[in-house]
């Protein structure tokens, strides 16, 4: 249960400090991708926060998720910039090559793919992320290359 | 006698002086864009390459590498700004590994010794320092940004960092600095354009009973706009002196940064440069010798919109869903942990030493009657200089667009101008002398906003684009209150109705009402202003809606 003492961590190291909870939710998704119930439950009793305080705050913000995503997270920026420039296109062209909608992840848990408001590169609009990486420029021909591109980094290791 | 020891080691004269005894030791400065925009285009990989370069040709002691804050022009990134002694300053763009090393052989490494001329190879690269982009702007709060280190504290003292707030500290009362903010005719940058110092004032008027805290709004959630983020990456050290000199103002005992988890590289920054305060002793107790005693820590946003509004963003700190409250009682009253708080915005604490160190006349010098200083702006859409700018209050959208901003690129027009992100609304072409402040704005149904200003062109349709903000505003909506909920979603169907050709004249009329509902009726500033981009898409551009009427089209 190596999860689930890095929970019991986070609550130890958190519980003393003031306007906690959100950072330690955000630390315990850092390492794991995402915050299920028996992170939430250590939580709450490592830090003497009730449970349902716990899910109220998880379900209200975009960023926390409570299931496992798929390996590699496409988020496709949906800020106006990108909005303006057609993104919704390369928004169409992951979910035509995938077979997956928004917020869904594929069956062999390689891709889940995601919308986010506005990755502050309005520059280089469409931007697509990528497990951190950033496309900028984006256009629909250029979706399977990325895709490949990550099968590859995940058939290495 | 440690006493002395300690403060001459943290004296900020002594660190500027020996920082620019060092900076003056070198013949060449290559500044490196580095900030999310140009990372993302490979500028850490471009940083490493030059690094190499200069190491495998022994040049350390000639050539000094600086990764820097946002540049401004970020559609041409990644930039390179190098500048030799006896050379004119040169601006590269869009480089990669290949033109970096060509930069460097071709042109740095010669150019150490004699003048050099640009060779034909390096030409696509070069961008003119003339261009209107960069000789329009007027730089008050990026004045470093670009030029500097951000994650040397050194380097800033050595641009005057931290003078302001030993100006304050030493030689000012709490009082005279809430004055002089307030003669500045500063107002906060966040959008809501509240006079800061007559907010400043309001906090010090309540006593500080245990705790007081000024709170720092980097919740930057406007879809096209990253003016703030841009701040905290490329002049960390400004907002941080800011908020010191406010917290002295109002007499707060603790301040909190929070900002959007979605900025990684900016709470990286942030974080580096509140470490090296403290190591420096510009944190903690007894500050540069005096009386005040103030800490700062950072808190995360997790993607939620509404958390800008101040009362949303106390209760996201807390650890709670970020839902609004009515107010009064405002956060100067009751704030943070029910204790009186001042929330400011990143930019506006930005300002504020710039302003300390040079006079309240001297920033009141800029800008119109009621909206004084510069305004930084991420100018995006269709537009072909697209990036990150400071222009003085009253410029004309003209001006910005089309002499800083390139205009629209070919074969398409300018059809309007958005400002304000969803809770502002669209300026046609025909206002495009218009200079650019907070009441002007505010005339054609529009609002300052916190800096996004998105150009459209003629291609685009303004009943999608109405849609889309209202999208976004409707998933955003924490839910709270009923107009905002509900209104929001009725709006939506109607607008969605409108689009797919079913839409009736009636429905237009209904539009109108349900947005008048949540202006007046909407707890917050989020479901008060969701209706802007549709009443104004409306206002100035009906015959779109009507031609996908029903019985619509004449």
């Amino acid at each position: 249960m190596a999860d689930a003492s890095n929970a019991s961590q986070v609550a130890a190291k958190w519980r003393k400090k003031r306007g906690s909870l959100i950072m330690a939710l955000h630390e315990i998704q850092d390492v794991k991708g995402y915050v299920d119930w028996s992170d939430a439950v250590e939580l709450a009793q490592g830090m003497g926060v009730s449970l349902a305080r716990i899910y109220e705050v998880l379900t209200f913000y975009n960023f926390f998720k409570l299931k496992a995503p798929g390996k590699a997270v496409i988020s496709v920026c949906t800020g106006t910039a990108c909005y303006l420039k057609g993104n919704d296109k390369v928004l169409e062209k992951f979910k035509s090559e995938l077979g997956i909608g928004e917020g869904e992840s594929t069956a062999d848990g390689m891709f889940h793919l995601q919308c986010v408001r506005c990755v502050g590169c309005c520059g280089l609009a469409p931007v697509c992320v990528v497990n951190g990486k950033t496309y900028g420029r984006m256009t629909p021909d250029n979706v399977p290359a990325i895709l490949d591109e990550w099968r590859e980094t995940f058939k290495e290791n | 006698m440690a006493d002395i020891d300690l403060e001459k080691r943290f004296d900020i004269h002594e660190i500027a002086k020996n920082k620019l005894a060092e900076i003056e030791k070198f013949v060449c400065n290559i500044y490196c864009c580095h900030s999310t925009g140009c990372k993302s285009s490979g500028s850490d990989d471009i940083l490493d390459l030059i690094k190499n370069i200069v190491a495998e040709h022994k040049l350390e002691e000639k050539i000094r590498i600086v990764a820097t804050g946002c540049m401004g022009l970020c559609a041409q990134g990644p930039l390179i700004r190098v500048e030799i002694k006896g050379q004119q300053d040169r601006l590269f763009k869009r480089i990669d590994l290949n033109a970096a090393k060509l930069i460097m052989e071709k042109y740095v490494i010669p150019a150490l010794d004699k003048k050099v001329a640009i060779v034909k190879e390096l030409e696509p690269f070069v961008l003119s320092l003339d261009l209107p982009f960069f000789k329009k702007q007027e730089k008050v709060v990026l004045k470093n940004a670009g030029h500097m280190d951000p994650e040397d504290i050194s380097e800033y003292m050595a641009r005057g960092g931290y003078l302001a707030l030993e100006k304050a500290l030493k030689t000012m009362t709490p009082a005279q600095v809430v004055d002089e903010i307030k003669r500045s005719g500063l107002r906060g940058r966040g959008g809501g354009g509240f006079s800061t110092g007559m907010k400043w004032e309001l906090a010090a008027k309540v006593p500080t009973v245990d705790e007081k805290f000024i709170i720092c709004n980097g919740d930057e959630g406007d879809p096209g706009a990253y003016m703030d983020r841009s701040i905290l990456e490329g002049d960390p050290h400004a907002v941080i002196e800011g908020m010191m000199i406010a917290a002295y103002a109002i007499g707060a005992t603790e301040g909190w940064f929070y900002v959007r988890a979605e900025y990684p590289l900016a709470v990286e920054r942030l974080q580096k440069a509140i470490k090296a305060c403290k190591k420096n002793l510009l944190l903690g107790n007894n500050i540069m010798g005096t009386n005040f005693s103030f800490n700062i820590d950072i808190r995360l946003g997790a993607g939620a919109f509404v958390c800008g509004e101040e009362t949303a963003l106390i209760h996201s700190i807390e650890g709670a869903r970020g839902t609004p409250r009515p107010r009064p009682p405002y956060p100067t009253n009751k704030g943070l942990w029910e204790k009186p708080s001042c929330v400011n915005n990143v930019e506006t604490l930005a300002n504020v030493s710039k302003i300390l160190l040079k006079g309240a006349d001297w920033f009141a010098s800029f800008g119109t009657e009621t909206s004084k200083g510069t305004k930084v702006f991420a100018l995006t859409g269709q537009v072909e200089h697209s990036g990150l700018i400071e222009v003085p209050m009253g410029t004309t959208i003209n001006e910005i667009v089309n002499e800083i901003g390139g205009g629209v690129p070919a074969g398409k027009k300018l059809k309007a101008v958005q400002t304000g992100g969803p809770s502002g609304g669209v300026i046609p072409a025909k206002y495009m002398d218009m200079p650019v402040c907070y009441e002007e704005l505010k005339k054609v149904g529009s609002i300052m906003g916190s800096g996004g200003m998105i150009v459209i062109d003629d291609s685009s349709d303004m009943v999608s684009l109405a849609k889309f903000y209202l999208d976004f505003t409707v998933d955003e909506s924490c839910g709270k209150c009923a107009p905002c909920r509900i209104g929001g979603r009725q709006m939506l169907a109607l607008l969605d109705k409108i689009n797919r050709g079913k839409g009736k004249k009636k429905d237009l009329e209904l539009l109108r009402r349900i947005a008048f509902a949540m202006q007046k009726a909407s707890l917050c500033g989020l479901g008060q202003t969701a209706p802007n981009p549709v009443l104004s898409t409306l206002k100035f551009y009906e015959s779109e809606y009507t031609n996908k009427l029903v019985d619509g089209k004449e």
